[in-house]
């Protein structure tokens, strides 16, 4: 399985990146850890004749954790979301979930932004920052724009990234005290995309729900939300089995699929109440 | 396409090549510099057999290009040995403790396990399997990998404490 050919390129900014990314147009795309793209380069389903390569981008790299808001450059590996023990204290969400991303070998270099640029609806970190309300910073010819997390996905594959623009920063508020996290995953084996996946924050009367892989995009569901605010799990779930739209395929029918994402909302609302202060 | 000129450290050698952007770094390592241990299993980064440790972290090298990885140091099975060429401790533990059947997956489990215990010297048998994950063994020996890795564990702690 070898990939078509291309030219590499390792820029050491992001303005040079962006300019590669111009200069090239369709030609050309950003490779970060390269655990989606490589596979599908190797199927020859990807080819670009110009690869650019993220990696020596120190605007990209490095974990915040401040009083109100953390933010993960789009460099950052699982494995660096998994042990940085700050992050995991201001946001235990983020661990919980990382934890259960494919296996070691690809967490060391799968990378975060990666994983919620890509728009693939089987990635975990996009259902997990709708929940989280995160906002993703992007880059690109005509300068900086921000969109929420919530607004970022519109099918499989399609996000509001423009081609010339590169994910740079992912912004997320910081849950206050008292508001209880869980990440619930049911999948066929370990390092596999999930069958269904649920994020769930509750506490403090506010809530949050999102899951992945039931649709062609994360879902994350206001009523779902607003039902678990008030305390009515059944509501909550009745309203996210409403929100998904998931297909048969070889991970089950649908049938099965909406009684897995039940299933699985309902144990990570339970774990999420019973970490609520 | 042209081809790159590669530099890398690999078993704690400097070694040179040229290579075209589009090679894997496993083709790389077998191919070019003739370092066999790592192995070629599924080629869809699942299997592990290919697994080499880079810069302090374990890849599938089979997903890797080895345009990505210049200038980095590497470690194969091949550098796990001791001074002398003897078995390290987790090759020899392996034998021991039977961990390999047909072999093939061996040198992926022993240079993933090599970090595993770098990070974690005394994992739990959970710790060890969770660690492991990305490892598969076809013949199912399992059991007996896992035996080989605590085993190491507590011969490396063993050493440590009588090295202090």
């Amino acid at each position: 399985m070898i990939p078509a050919g291309f030219e590499y390129h390792r820029p050491g900014d992001i303005a040079s990146a962006i300019g590669i990314l111009e200069e090239h147009g369709d030609e050309a795309r950003v490779i970060a850890g390269g655990h989606s793209l490589i596979p599908m380069m190797k199927l020859r389903m990807a080819e670009m004749g110009h690869l650019v390569d993220l990696q020596a981008i120190e605007e990209l790299k490095g974990i915040e954790v401040g009083s109100d808001t953390v933010t993960l450059g789009a460099m950052v590996t699982q494995h660096e979301l998994i042990t940085h023990d700050g992050l995991a204290a201001a946001i235990p969400l983020i661990r919980e979930a990382a934890l259960q991303i494919a296996d070691p070998q690809v967490r060391y270099v799968g990378t975060v932004g990666g994983n919620v640029a890509n728009g693939d609806p089987g990635n975990d970190m996009p259902g997990l920052m709708q929940c989280l309300n995160a906002t993703f910073d992007l880059s690109g010819p005509d300068g900086n724009r921000s969109v929420a997390a919530r607004e970022f996905y519109e099918a499989a594959y399609f996000t509001a990234r423009e081609d010339e623009e590169i994910l740079t920063r992912i912004s997320i508020p910081v849950p206050g005290a008292g508001v209880g996290q869980a990440y619930e995953k049911q999948k066929r084996k370990i390092g596999d995309y999930a069958t269904a996946a649920a994020a769930v924050m509750v506490g403090n009367g506010t809530a949050s729900v999102a899951m992945t892989n039931l649709a062609d995009t994360p879902v994350w569901s206001e009523s779902a939300s607003a039902a678990l605010a008030d305390g009515d799990v059944n509501g909550c779930v009745a309203a996210m089995l409403d929100a998904i739209e998931p297909v048969a395929d070889n991970r089950g029918p649908v049938e099965f699929k909406k009684h897995v994402a039940g299933v699985m909302l309902r144990r990570a609302i339970d774990r999420a109440q019973n970490r609520a202060g | 396409m042209s081809k790159m000129h590669v530099k890398l450290t690999v078993n704690g050698k400097e070694v040179e090549g040229l290579a075209e952007p589009r090679t894997l770094l496993i083709h790389f390592l077998r191919e070019d510099l003739k370092i066999t241990g790592p192995h070629i299993g599924c080629e869809t980064s699942h299997c592990g057999a290919c697994t080499v440790d880079i810069d302090g972290k374990s890849v599938k090298s089979c997903t890797t290009f080895v345009a990505q990885v210049n200038g980095a140091d590497i470690t194969t099975v091949e550098g796990l040995t001791n001074d002398d060429g003897s078995l390290g401790v987790l090759q020899e533990m392996f034998r021991e403790h039977h961990g390999l059947q047909c072999g093939f997956c061996t040198p992926g489990m022993i240079t993933r396990a090599h970090r595993l215990l770098q990070e974690n010297p005394n994992p739990t048998e959970e710790e060890i399997r969770f660690g492991m994950a990305g490892n598969l063994c076809r013949c199912t020996g399992y059991q007996n990998i896992v035996k080989a890795i605590s085993a190491s564990a507590d011969m490396l702690n063993a050493q440590k404490e009588a090295a202090e």
